[in-house]
């Protein structure tokens, strides 16, 4: 009993984190352009008045939300109800319940008890992933359809063209390190990496798979729908491509999709390539350094530390996708499709082989 | 897998199966389909096969099936616009049919009599127990389906070309 609350405590911390964190990238997007673009950004709504700091967070986290959930549900006349209601969620869903299999740290002991940090503990982790992310590609499918436009059409068309292309290098690049850990689960992925190189580099993915970790930052951006790869919503082209006909909570739902994924991004890029919740010469008694000292830790406070450091990972990696973002200008359709299947992929199946050939070779 | 679990899952699953060819849309045909996947997948979560599962998901419903879909999509299909089907088809399926349930029947037949009071092994369904299985007792299946599926790539690419 006490076993299953726990699993239903974690899994439900994962998936509220990722919702919450998905509303604040939200204002971190508005923020970050912003910044980027030399401009004030979201500063309005200051609810308790004129004050000497700015409260642009408000605008974002409260003032946002209430505005898209009053907002009129619109159904275009001629639309398909049932799948035009259904979109969004089934693009929203799988990908809430992704992190799951994701680990935030190593073990938390309280009362004798070991608890595992990563809500659910599959011999198959990273197929998990994957497969949840393949199921979401149906609400950029469904919500492209459904809406009888042709602009909604012909983004639902380039969504479903864009991210099967794009699983295919993703999938390949995480064989690499699959390869390199030996290991499918997540977690003992995130243990092998508290290793050391020579003593003194941490075993970290970005160092055995370094062209894994690009193929996959890109293919991954390209799997969020995110500049430079946002075919799909091109609002030049498209108006706002496979959601054009959306409005209110419904259209909340894609937008908050596509931040749930980017979460997913920088959630895999940590735990496969940076580590995890792995802070540097910190094992689960203390510090110990390379030059030969130690520092012990009571092992609360080491689990409080890798939760920190998987927490400040993610963030970071989820700023870097903001960045890109509003960095880089947007792909034409051909340049998109060519790079994932005449670049990427070739390049991903190379790294496939020689991992493989170095293994056999040295192992 | 008791029986009350296989019936609420048995009893959907046909149903659904039986709207793929039902219905008169091509687009809620496809996504009858991908639910008719879906529910195997949870079939082989519940016999305890979870890499077959993922499997599933990701082949046949989170690929193949919006490969479909987007056929369906940029042909933009309506029911009304669907061929009519050929004559002869319909006999044709039901022997074919018939030759589906005799094969189904002898297979029943003879994995009953096999069926001991065998349990699973520990790693049962795993992706190592199902990664060696593949490399060694099933090498020359495993190659030959390879092989196939070139041959299919090679196939589109020159038909795309001509």
């Amino acid at each position: 009993m006490i076993d299953f609350l726990i699993t239903f405590g974690l899994t439900l911390l994962m998936v509220l984190m990722v919702l919450n964190l998905g509303g604040l990238l939200l204002w971190v997007e508005r923020k970050g352009s912003a910044v980027l673009q030399d401009r004030i950004g979201a500063n309005r709504a200051a609810v308790f008045g004129k004050l000497p700091f700015n409260l642009g967070i408000v605008n974002t986290l409260v003032a946002d939300p209430i505005k898209l959930f009053t907002k009129e549900d619109f159904v275009p006349p001629g639309a398909d109800k049932l799948l035009h209601t259904l979109a969004p969620a089934i693009g929203l869903v799988p990908l809430l319940v992704t992190f799951i299999v994701i680990p935030f740290g190593d073990v938390l002991i309280i009362g004798g008890r070991e608890i595992t940090l990563q809500a659910a503990n599959l011999n198959i982790g990273i197929l998990y992933v994957l497969a949840m992310v393949s199921l979401s590609v149906y609400g950029v499918v469904l919500g492209g359809w459904a809406s009888n436009n042709r602009w909604a059409l012909l983004g639902g068309i380039r969504g479903s063209a864009q991210m099967i292309s794009y699983e295919i290098p993703l999938g390949l690049a995480l064989i690499g390190v699959v390869l390199t850990f030996g290991s499918l689960d997540l977690q003992e992925i995130a243990r092998a990496q508290g290793a050391l190189i020579g003593g003194w580099i941490p075993a970290w993915g970005i160092v055995y798979q370094p062209v894994a970790f690009l193929i996959f930052l890109a293919a991954g951006i390209a799997e969020s729908k995110r500049i430079p790869f946002d075919l799909p919503e091109a609002e030049s082209e498209l108006i706002s491509g496979y959601f054009t006909e959306y409005s209110g909570s419904k259209q909340a739902m894609f937008m908050l999709g596509d931040f749930v994924e980017a979460i997913i991004v920088a959630g895999l890029i940590t735990t496969l390539f940076f580590g995890g919740w792995q802070v540097p010469f910190l094992l689960r008694d203390g510090f110990h350094f390379p030059w030969g000292g130690t520092l012990a830790l009571p092992s609360l406070l080491v689990t409080l530390l890798q939760v920190g450091a998987f927490t400040l990972k993610v963030l970071f990696f989820c700023w870097l996708q903001i960045m890109i973002r509003w960095t880089l200008p947007r792909f034409r359709y051909d340049q998109l499709i060519s790079l994932g299947w005449k670049i990427l992929l070739p390049l991903a199946l190379a790294n496939v082989m020689l991992t493989a050939l170095i293994i056999l070779l040295f192992e | 897998m008791d029986f009350v679990t296989f019936f609420a899952l048995a009893i959907p699953l046909v149903v659904i199966a039986i709207m793929v060819i039902a219905h008169p849309s091509p687009v809620y045909s496809a996504l009858f389909l991908v639910l008719t996947l879906f529910l195997l997948a949870v079939y082989f979560l519940f016999l305890d096969a979870h890499m077959v599962a993922a499997l599933q998901i990701i082949v046949y419903a989170g690929a193949i099936m919006v490969l479909f879909l987007f056929v369906i999509m940029l042909l933009n299909l309506q029911s009304d616009t669907q061929p009519t089907p050929r004559r002869g088809l319909g006999r044709a399926a039901i022997i074919g049919g018939v030759i589906l349930v005799a094969e189904l029947g002898l297979l029943l037949q003879r994995s009953s009599s096999e069926r001991a009071e065998s349990s699973l092994p520990e790693n049962f369904g795993t992706v190592e127990a199902l990664g060696s299985q593949l490399f060694t007792t099933y090498l020359l299946p495993f190659e030959i389906t390879g092989i196939l599926l070139l041959v299919a790539v090679v196939g589109a690419v020159v038909l795309a070309k001509r």
